[in-house]
Order: C-alpha cells, then structure tokens, then sequence
C-alpha cells in the first residue's frame, strides 16, 4: 500500500486563533479524525485550505453511511466536470478563477414561488447536515464523500410546486471566462440535469453546500450543486443557477450528447452495463493499489430506500 | 551518416535510456519520489500511462522508414528495432496491469472483457499481434523468414490501427486526442499506401524499393 506524506506546513497556513473553535466543532460534527485512520483516510481540518468557510452546527443524519470517507485531496482533484475540462485532474487545476460569489438562482415553471433568489434566501431557512454518501461514477469508480446539504425536498416544498410539476429541471451555469471547458463544444452547455419530481423529494436526495464540513470548492461544484447518490455522478448536476418544475421529461446533457449509452433516470445498475464498459464492479478510488474492483450494488446500495420508486419500470430499458 | 561505433556505444544506449524514461517515471510517481504521486486513481494512470506510450512507440517505429525516405537519413533504420521493441515493452506492461492490477486475475472477468468489450478485444488482438513480431524482432530470425519476415511484420500497421481504435472507443466523449493519434497515424500511412498502388501497377522499370 502507498503511503502519503503529510504535506508540508508552511507558517502561513497555521490555523489563526479565531479559526480554532470552529475546527474543534467541525472535528467533534464532522466524525472523521477517528474513522479517518483505520483506512488511511488521513484527511484533518489543517488539509482543507481556509479560504473555505466552515459550517458550524452540521446535523448529523442516519441515511450517512458509515464507511470511511475519502481523503480532502482525493475528493478534490480526481472528479469529472466538464465544464473546466474534460480530465479528471482538469477541474482542480482551472477553476481557481471561478467565482461563487455572490450567486443566485433562479427558480421557474410550475410552482407558486417563483423568481430569482439569493443563495441566502435558498440556503439559509435550512439547518446543514452531514451527508456521507457512496457516489459511483458511471466510468466504474467510486468514492466516499462527506457532504455538507440540505434536503432538496425542503427546499421544493418552500416553493410551492403545483399540481403539474411532475418533473425538476436544473441548470449549471454558463460562464466561459471563468470555465475553460465551456469554450469547447464536448458538451452543448449550459449543462442540464432532471429528475422526477418524486426522486427530487426523496429524503436522500440533497442540495450540497459543501464537503468535509466546509465550503465546497470550485472544481466540487461551489456554492451549490445536487446530490443523488444512487444514480451515477452525471446526475448530481454542480453550480445550479435554475431550478424549473416541469410538466414533461425535461432533456438531460448526458442523454442529449449520446443517447444510446446514458439514458434519463441513470440509476446505477450493476445489471445494465455501459456499451463499452462493464457496470458490475468499480475501482474505489484511495483503495490499496492491489484490492481490484469491487463489486457494485443496484441503486448504489441504496436499494431499500429508492428501489420503490421505480416499481413497474422496467430498468433495462429505462437505463 | 555517424559512425558505426559510434551509433553502437554511443547513441544506441542514449536512445535506449530515453525510451526507458516514461516507464523510471512511473516508477517514481509509485515511489512517491519528491512531490510525485500517482494521483488518487493509480492504477488508472499506470494503466493510461503504459498505454499511451505503448502506441506513441508503435507510432515512432512506424514513422522511421518515412523520416528516413524523406531526410536520406539511412541510419535511422538501425534504431527502429529498439523501438519496435520498446512498443512491445509498454504494451506488454499496459497488458499485465490490465491483468494483475486492474482485474487481479479474475480470469472469468478478464474472459467477459474480452469478448464482450470491443475495445478491450481490439487491445488484446493489438496485443497479440505484437508477440511474433518482438520474437522475430532478430537478426537469426529476420534471415531464417527472408522474404516472409517483411509480410508479418506488416502487421505493425494493424497494431497501429487497432490501438488509435482502442484508444479512440475507450474515450467517454472528449474525442480530440485519440483524434491526434489517428491523424498520424493517417499522415504515416500515406507514403506506403502511395508505394503499395505504385507496385501494383506493373512498373516500366520493374524496380521495386525494398524496405
């Protein structure tokens, strides 16, 4: 097993006073000093960079699962966003000219509230959680990651949807200065992503404002992104400027660019392998360089919870 | 033209050492030598690093006999042994990574691959075909085949072709470097394709270059 060394400390990075009570409640919230050496997930307070606010108070909740996070630095340098390039090292290294702030959404279609808020006014009526969720990405790897978020379900029922909302559209901002991926046509941007409105209610589905109980960064989908952890990755659309309540299946990036290979719902489903990979096992990500692949569960192991609200739908076809 | 001797014990074991250089840098990254590491999925980068150079090698080797038409420079051709095997080396290894470290041999999902996925079965035929080519590869057999040593080791195009395809299908969507390799390898098919029809055609002189 590969062994990290502890970075470097320079001077400059030593906590100031005023941020040490905060660590100590994110310590205490965020339970990952203890967990995080029986696996080598060596990730404490000092590794995320301070320019990321922490959140105090964070709940914890029981549909965290108990496996052990990944590190800060796995987390944050090996995931896809197209939007700053398309490899899995890109997003970290080009969207350090991203700027989450201020930011705010906009919210449309079928409900009552509608109009364009402030990311104070869509985050703060809501107490944050810890959410540690397993997240498989649809190239056949996968991740433990502690998020910060709240249920989208509580956010939905603030703004009223009506009768004819049967489906949530969401949108990722289009900024092509600040996104260097924007400016190749890899993907027809601005990003898009739905989900039925029963999926946007489940309890596990969350808008994330962070991971390891602080902001999340840029590359991570800052200042807000969505989290559905038993579907792949593509879903958990980041930087979400529009939210819209639609009365029809509304078109998806993903399925849009190749239809045959990524559909509408994408629950992760170990028994309808992609075209050109197969979707039985996939690689975790910080693992021992010699533990292959492990195998992979329907709906991501979320089964119990989710699995009833496709009764009827045949998955193979419905991929 | 250099010197003999001096391509021998000179340049050959500088060539040599800087084939080895992709393959001491991964090693590195694996050690952890200063700030390197193999990043937060190994065994993907060892697996995309030994593959990448096993069809740059491919590449190389097939774009000696052209440099050398084009440049006159004829000693080039003592090196494209070294660097035909050096493909085989990447290849061969890029193979066993597949095998060890990314299935840890679970020879019914290794099967399953093979021939349910077409880009690992395109690999594995690239593969395949490269193993009597780096056992031909010497001077005993080179003289053993005579005229048929030249018609098997064609089969380097094939390799060439089968990779940029293997590399091209394994691509979730950004197309543009898979797209790089194919073009050259285009771009090193054209003076042979432009060759071959001319040897169809019953030439006046009846010459025909060999190489």
């Amino acid at each position: 097993m590969l062994i990290r060394k502890a970075a470097n400390i320079l001077p400059s990075e030593i906590t100031p006073e005023q941020h040490y009570l905060n660590r100590r409640r994110f310590m205490q919230s965020a339970a990952v000093a203890g967990t995080g050496l029986l696996l080598g997930s060596n990730t404490s307070a000092q590794d995320i960079p301070k320019q990321y606010r922490r959140f105090g108070n964070l709940l914890k909740s029981p549909l965290s699962t108990s496996e052990t996070p990944n590190s800060y630095e796995d987390i944050t340098s090996y995931n896809n966003f197209y939007e700053f390039g398309t490899g899995k090292e890109d997003p970290a290294e080009n969207s350090a000219a991203f700027q989450p702030k201020p930011w705010q959404v906009t919210i449309g279609g079928e409900a009552e509230q509608t109009g364009t808020f402030d990311y104070d006014d869509i985050v703060g009526p809501h107490p944050m959680e810890e959410r540690i969720y397993r997240l498989r990405c649809v190239e056949a790897w996968s991740m433990v990651v502690p998020w910060v978020g709240f249920p989208l379900g509580d956010l939905i029922k603030r703004m009223k949807p009506t009768s004819k909302a049967k489906f949530v559209a969401f949108e990722t901002i289009v900024r092509k200065s600040e996104m260097p991926g924007q400016r190749s046509r890899v993907l027809r941007w601005p990003y898009i992503e739905g989900l039925t409105i029963a999926e946007a209610m489940h309890p596990l589905t969350i808008r994330a404002t962070g991971v390891y109980g602080a902001e999340l960064p840029n590359q991570n989908g800052a200042p807000l992104r969505l989290i559905v952890p038993w579907k792949y990755g593509f879903k958990s659309i980041k930087s979400i400027v529009r939210i819209s309540f639609t009365e029809k299946q509304p078109p998806t990036s993903w399925n849009l660019s190749a239809p045959g290979e990524y559909g509408f719902y994408a629950n992760v489903n170990p028994a309808v392998d992609h075209p050109r990979w197969s979707q039985k096992r996939e690689r975790v990500i910080g693992a021992n360089l010699f533990a292959g692949k492990k195998p992979t569960l329907p709906f991501n192991g979320y089964g119990d919870q989710v699995a009833s609200l496709y009764s009827g739908l045949d998955l193979t076809r419905n991929f | 033209m250099p010197k003999l001797r001096h391509i021998r014990f000179v340049y050959k074991p500088i060539v040599f050492a800087a084939c080895l250089m992709p393959f001491v840098w991964l090693l590195a990254m694996a050690f952890e030598l200063g700030d390197l590491d193999l990043g937060a999925n190994p065994v993907e980068k060892i697996q995309d690093t030994l593959g990448i150079w096993g069809l740059r090698f491919v590449l190389v080797t097939l774009s000696i006999t052209p440099v050398r038409q084009l440049t006159k420079m004829n000693w080039l051709l003592q090196f494209r042994r070294m660097l035909g095997l050096f493909a085989f080396f990447y290849v061969a290894m890029h193979f066993l990574n597949y095998l060890v470290l990314d299935q840890t041999f679970s020879l019914s999902l290794i099967l399953e691959d093979i021939t349910e996925r077409p880009f690992i079965t395109i690999g594995f035929t690239a593969f395949l075909l490269l193993i009597p080519l780096a056992i031909t590869s010497t001077a005993g057999w080179r003289r053993r085949l005579a005229k048929r040593w030249q018609q098997l080791h064609y089969s380097v195009y094939l390799v060439g072709l089968l990779g940029c395809w293997h590399f091209y299908w394994q691509v979730k969507k950004d197309l543009s470097e898979p797209l790089i390799y194919v073009g050259i390898l285009v771009l090193l098919l054209i003076p042979r394709l432009l060759k071959w029809r001319q040897q169809l055609r019953p030439s006046p002189a009846g010459e025909a270059s060999r190489d």
